[in-house]
């Protein structure tokens, strides 16, 4: 139907607009993601302004520094002596782009020692905001590379196990059972244990993909089985079974494309899961750690009592997953919608 | 009556226990490192220490010894030895299982109470502009992160006062008896909750998608065309013949349930299995986290077989298959 087609598209443009936020982010954010500044530790997010103290009209946007009063403690407040002036394109700190390119262009900034940070700042005085598309392509790609694990895995298990029945079904689905009758998270923790706990970040990182990755094959293993036990009847695939195709031209060419679209859901519906997993993960102390940005190390601080009371934008960020998981919820919605007309 | 396929789903469960079991154990033993690796690193414990403490716990067995002692000492409701504290896992577990059952428990029974009623009404409910803000709600219920869920909660709790922030009991009670369980249910009040609504949005939606298929079926229609009450006809016609996929759903929903337990429990200081479960990873205390995963499997395997008898006494079909 067009109205799931419609739907799709939105989602997709909103996604890639995400991701392409998150993949540049050294562009996107005004800062790297460990500048600190230990003098003003935790201020609010830096309001824009256009009307300053005396009441005159700014067309470009401007903010003020934030001050703290020594004589009271824990007392913040905007230091209305200067404005600084919201410039887009503007040079500072050198970054590479795909870790290759140097570059010093970020989207937008203020002149120090003014500071700009939508998200306010954590206890190191360090930019949420930056912190937030940094860390993005940690979890994202995290979940991304996880859901596309486990989906791959899940293809060719379901795939293998419903074309050829029998004892190998037996096996494969027997043994997927294990993993569908754990739960994740216990389970994500059993696998965890096995890994020595003190190595590299990026050695971190494959860690944490492959344990999401290979846990979750189970469950997009039985639809692809499904679709195959369904598809080996098909009279297409029995006509070209006679005509001399081998096993694996009929899983290539007939079978694994017939469960494409079940994938592509599946993905869709994975990666929210993943990167939530990620999140819960290293904010329990098991995922990647200090000084890399995670989505869960952000909020890790926020098992301290007096973050959690005091500072509310220290909650922003995964405020800021909910509109992206709907997102990514959405479009598996309307793939289903849209796999289930074509295929019917 | 069929007692058959009681005895299969009886015989199949204790046989993906025992695979859980010696999957689990396979998994965090072939980890690097072990207990003793801090010990290691001291300058003052010598090889030597480390050694005889690791030949005493069993350390440098072979893997099937190790795993054989296991057994035995799983027999005896031991489930080894946790080398933190130094005492027989199976104790150490019971408390904290009973606790994380305690509240999966009551969240379990506050989400369907809750999830049933709306979902059927969600599924009446075809008026196009209030179907269309129902779906956003859920569907954004649906996608805000249980971490930020549990942690609101703990905020509301900090903020307000009104409940306590953490932990299963006042730390100055000493009551007993019908005091306690006052004091226990007042701080389960907050962290039941909270689990129910996180697994809430996704019952809904099951039970919602369940209704409007059977809801379409002619049996309905002529029902409806006979006059009977529309609320009758909810609850008594179409909602039994809807039974089945959410009894098998009831099954899956303890998986979910737990792992958000795990985190709730860390979050909101529950002691049930999760901190203990955070704990043991940390500090390799092996046993402990095969204890633990063994028990997770435990309930969820309980929990499906519950579904599966619920369903034996719901659906004949199956009784005569």
């Amino acid at each position: 139907m067009v109205n799931y087609r419609r739907k799709l598209v939105v989602c997709a443009v909103l996604l890639a607009g995400f991701h392409m936020a998150v993949l540049f982010a050294g562009f996107f954010a005004p800062y790297g993601y460990a500048v600190q500044d230990r003098e003003l530790p935790f201020t609010p997010p830096t309001r824009p302004h256009f009307i300053d103290s005396q009441g005159r009209f700014h067309i470009r946007p401007f903010v003020y520094r934030w001050q703290t009063d020594p004589a009271i403690s824990g007392s913040i407040q905007e230091d209305f002596t200067r404005r600084y002036p919201v410039c887009f394109f503007v040079q500072g700190a050198p970054y590479k782009v795909a870790g290759i390119l140097v570059s010093r262009v970020h989207l937008f900034g203020v002149d120090e020692p003014g500071r700009i940070s939508l998200l306010g700042t954590d206890g190191f005085g360090r930019d949420q905001f930056s912190r937030f598309l940094h860390g993005g392509q940690v979890s994202l790609l995290a979940g991304l590379l996880a859901a596309a694990l486990s989906v791959t895995l899940g293809l060719f298990v379901g795939a293998i196990a419903g074309f050829y029945g029998g004892w190998i079904d037996e096996a494969l689905m027997r043994s997927g059972e294990l993993f569908l009758a754990l739960p994740w998270l216990y389970l994500l923790f059993a696998v965890r244990a096995a890994m020595p706990l003190h190595i590299s970040q990026s050695q971190v990182f494959l860690l944490l993909v492959s344990v999401m990755g290979l846990i979750g094959w189970a469950r997009p293993a039985r639809l692809v089985r499904g679709i195959a036990l369904s598809a080996k009847e098909r009279y297409f695939v029995i006509a070209a079974r006679g005509f001399g195709a081998s096993d694996a031209y009929l899983l290539r060419r007939h079978v694994l494309p017939q469960a494409s679209g079940v994938a592509l859901t599946q993905i869709t519906l994975l990666i929210p899961q993943y990167v939530l997993a990620e999140v819960t993960l290293t904010f329990l102390g098991l995922g990647v750690s200090e000084p890399m940005p995670s989505w869960g190390s952000l909020l890790s601080s926020l098992q301290q009592y007096y973050v959690l009371s005091t500072y509310w934008w220290m909650f922003l960020p995964a405020a800021l997953l909910i509109p992206l998981f709907l997102t990514y919820y959405l479009a598996a919605d309307a793939l289903q919608e849209q796999w289930k007309t074509v295929s019917l | 009556m069929n007692a058959r396929f009681l005895i299969r789903r009886f015989a199949h469960a204790a046989l993906l226990l025992a695979a859980i079991s010696l999957f689990s154990f396979a998994l965090v033993q072939s980890a690097p490192g072990d207990f003793f690796d801090q010990m290691r690193m001291n300058p003052r414990v010598s090889a030597q220490t480390v050694e005889g403490l690791r030949s005493e716990y069993g350390l440098d067995q072979s893997f099937a010894v190790r795993y054989g002692m296991w057994l035995r000492s799983a027999v005896r409701g031991e489930f080894g030895i946790s080398l933190a504290y130094n005492t027989p896992v199976g104790p150490l577990l019971i408390p904290r299982a009973q606790n994380t059952l305690l509240l999966t428990g009551t969240s379990t029974f506050i989400a369907w109470i809750l999830a049933i009623p709306i979902g059927v009404w969600r599924a009446t409910n075809r008026k196009k502009l209030s179907r269309r803000s129902c779906e956003l709600a859920t569907s954004t219920l649906l996608t805000i992160p249980d971490l930020l869920l549990f942690l609101c909660v703990l905020l509301f709790a900090v903020r307000s006062g009104w409940f306590p922030s953490g932990g299963m009991y006042s730390v100055d009670s000493e009551s007993h008896g019908l005091l306690r369980l006052k004091d226990i249910a007042w701080h389960l009040f907050l962290p039941s909750l909270a689990l129910a609504l996180a697994t809430l949005p996704a019952l809904i939606r099951h039970i919602r998608s369940a209704m409007i298929e059977v809801l379409d079926s002619p049996f309905i229609r002529a029902a409806r065309s006979h006059g009977i009450p529309n609320s009758r006809l909810l609850f008594r016609f179409a909602l039994p013949v809807a039974a089945n996929p959410l009894i098998s759903l009831f099954g899956f929903s303890v998986a979910t349930m737990l792992s958000s337990s795990l985190l709730l429990e860390v979050i909101l200081s529950w002691p049930g299995l999760g901190p203990l479960l955070v704990e043991a990873t940390l500090n390799k205390d092996v046993y402990v986290v095969i204890g633990a995963v063994m028990l997770s499997a435990a309930f969820l395997i309980v929990g499906n077989l519950v579904a599966d008898m619920l369903l034996f006494a719901a659906d004949p079909r199956i009784r005569v298959e």
